[in-house]
């Protein structure tokens, strides 16, 4: 664990770099983290940014792909486009949720 | 009489009915097991089929022989759990009610998940080796394969057994160089994970010797749709891999039974507590194996860790108790690695797999995530270990279902 000075805040953060608290999460934090990651936020990225948190607050895992698109209207061919590379990954890092543990 | 219906007579479902044998009181309990299927597999040697060192049949015993006495084994599919009305319907209609249920119905492989796999090219260019069927099939494919691009890769995770897709190319490059094929031929390891494995110090060490074997790998890759016509794999993000030969794992799911009966996740798998393993669905309903959904490695080490835990917290249920019993996750997995060797990892839901001795702490004999020819030995005894021990839940010595931190060098 560490700690890391997100848009002006003190946070707790994994070796990784997602949050240890999801409750610390703010707007502009994920636009610092997004940026980070050289992803500029559209409407589109807060719809799943938006999933993810919500999605995390009910079942209290985070998203895997399968499972943003079962329950939404996001494709997986469009989650790759919106978060390259490793989509349900960096999507709940922006996010402010757990790395997904949806690899075993 | 009370009823306990175990669902599924596969390795965990096989396990925990010799555990209830010991231990549950005769006199009360009426004891079923269901399961369609007459072979029990040794699920292990599927990886070995391929290769020519075991044959289908090695690896297949009637599951009548590991029922213990005074159990009913039921031949017969289910169609639905109604957990509500603690009763199954069995197909054709048939009811059967129950006092306590346990699931043990596994998981499987859905090829057609993924466009294109099961197609023109199934089983012709595109092969699994997670059912006897494919195993088998993949044997005769690599018998008249002359080189070229072998490709093996996993389209989605969780899968059965993590490592047997990596042992599956170590082992290929093994037997390439055996048949003089190794030179015209390149292997590439396709995986949505970013790494060989899913847990760092294991991914780096495994990163070496892919390095060594000179196996490429193709990390991060999220497979669209398998081109049939061209021989390729696509990727969401738009990379290609062709092929000559793929050995795909296919989304792995969990019973059709589970699907119809609605109360799966995602991948059908159950919402089942981390540690008592007692399901989510209804308080006399426990699952154990690959049905569950707790974030352990789906393997048959962990079914039999879970048994052990299972038993107890089984027996405390009837006795009205507290669940006396949590499990942490562990699992014990050999990696074939080739040339008669192998490595060992022993990791659980905390702690990833690291250096050390097993299963006694500083003696061994087994060396922790290091390359070695007894590794491989301990891999080639254990289709006698699994026959004759662990379906009869005889322990191991030394071998203890909750993971030991002895003997175990953590990183810093």
């Amino acid at each position: 664990m560490a700690t890391a000075t997100l848009a002006n805040k003190e946070v707790e953060v994994t070796e990784e770099g997602f949050l240890v608290n999801p409750d610390d999460w703010t707007e502009d934090i994920a636009k610092e983290i997004a940026k980070q990651e050289g992803i500029e936020l559209t409407d589109r990225h807060w719809d799943v940014i938006r999933f993810m948190r919500e999605d995390y607050k009910k079942n209290g895992t985070s998203a895997t792909i399968r499972h943003i698109t079962k329950h939404s209207d996001i494709t997986t061919k469009e989650l790759y486009q919106l978060f390259p590379k490793g989509p349900a990954k960096l999507a709940a890092k922006i996010a402010g949720v757990p790395k997904p543990v949806g690899c075993i | 009489m009370k009823k306990l219906v175990i669902l599924g007579a596969g390795t965990a479902g096989t396990m925990i009915a010799n555990h209830l044998h010991k231990r549950l009181k005769h006199k009360d309990w009426e004891v079923t097991l269901l399961d369609p299927n007459p072979d029990h597999y040794y699920q292990p040697g599927f990886l070995f089929v391929p290769f020519g060192i075991y044959s289908i049949e090695d690896t297949k015993k009637p599951k009548q022989k590991f029922i213990p006495s005074g159990m009913q084994l039921v031949q017969k599919g289910v169609e639905a759990i109604e957990p509500d009305k603690n009763q199954l319907i069995l197909e054709g209609g048939e009811k059967l009610s129950y006092d306590i249920l346990i699931v043990a119905t596994g998981s499987r492989i859905v090829p057609e998940e993924t466009e294109g796999m099961k197609d023109r090219l199934w089983r012709k260019k595109i092969f699994d080796f997670y059912t006897p069927e494919g195993a088998v099939e993949l044997y005769k494919a690599l018998q008249n394969f002359e080189g070229g691009d072998l490709v093996i890769h996993l389209t989605e995770m969780p899968i059965k057994c993590p490592v047997a897709p990596l042992e599956f190319s170590f082992l290929a490059d093994w037997y390439l160089t055996k048949k003089g094929l190794r030179n015209k031929t390149r292997i590439t390891y396709v995986t949505p994970l970013s790494g060989a494995f899913t847990k760092p110090v294991t991914t780096k060490v495994l990163g070496e010797v892919f390095a060594r074997k000179n196996i490429a790998l193709e990390a991060d890759f999220m497979v669209e749709h398998i081109d049939n016509e061209k021989q390729k794999l696509v990727s969401y993000d738009e990379r290609e891999v062709p092929f000559d030969l793929l050995v795909t794992i296919p989304t792995n799911m969990g019973a059709k039974v589970i699907e119809t009966s609605g109360f799966g996740d995602d991948l059908y798998f159950i919402p089942t507590d981390h540690g008592t393993l007692q399901s989510k669905v209804a308080e006399n309903m426990f699952v154990i194996g690959d049905a569950t959904n707790v974030p352990a490695s789906k393997a048959g080490s962990v079914a039999h860790f879970e048994a052990e835990i299972l038993i107890e917290n089984i027996l405390a249920y009837i006795d009205g108790k507290e669940f006396p019993e949590k499990f942490d996750g562990h699992a014990n997995c050999f990696i074939e690695s080739g040339f008669k060797k192998g490595f060992l990892i022993d990791f659980n839901y905390d702690h990833e797999p690291v250096p050390g001795k097993f299963p006694f702490a500083g003696i061994g004999p087994l060396s922790l995530l290091k390359e070695s020819r007894l590794n491989h030995l301990g891999k080639m005894a254990f289709r006698w270990i699994y026959w004759n021990m662990l379906l009869k839940a005889r322990k191991i010595p030394g071998v203890t279902a909750r993971m030991k931190l002895s003997g175990k060098k953590f990183p810093k």
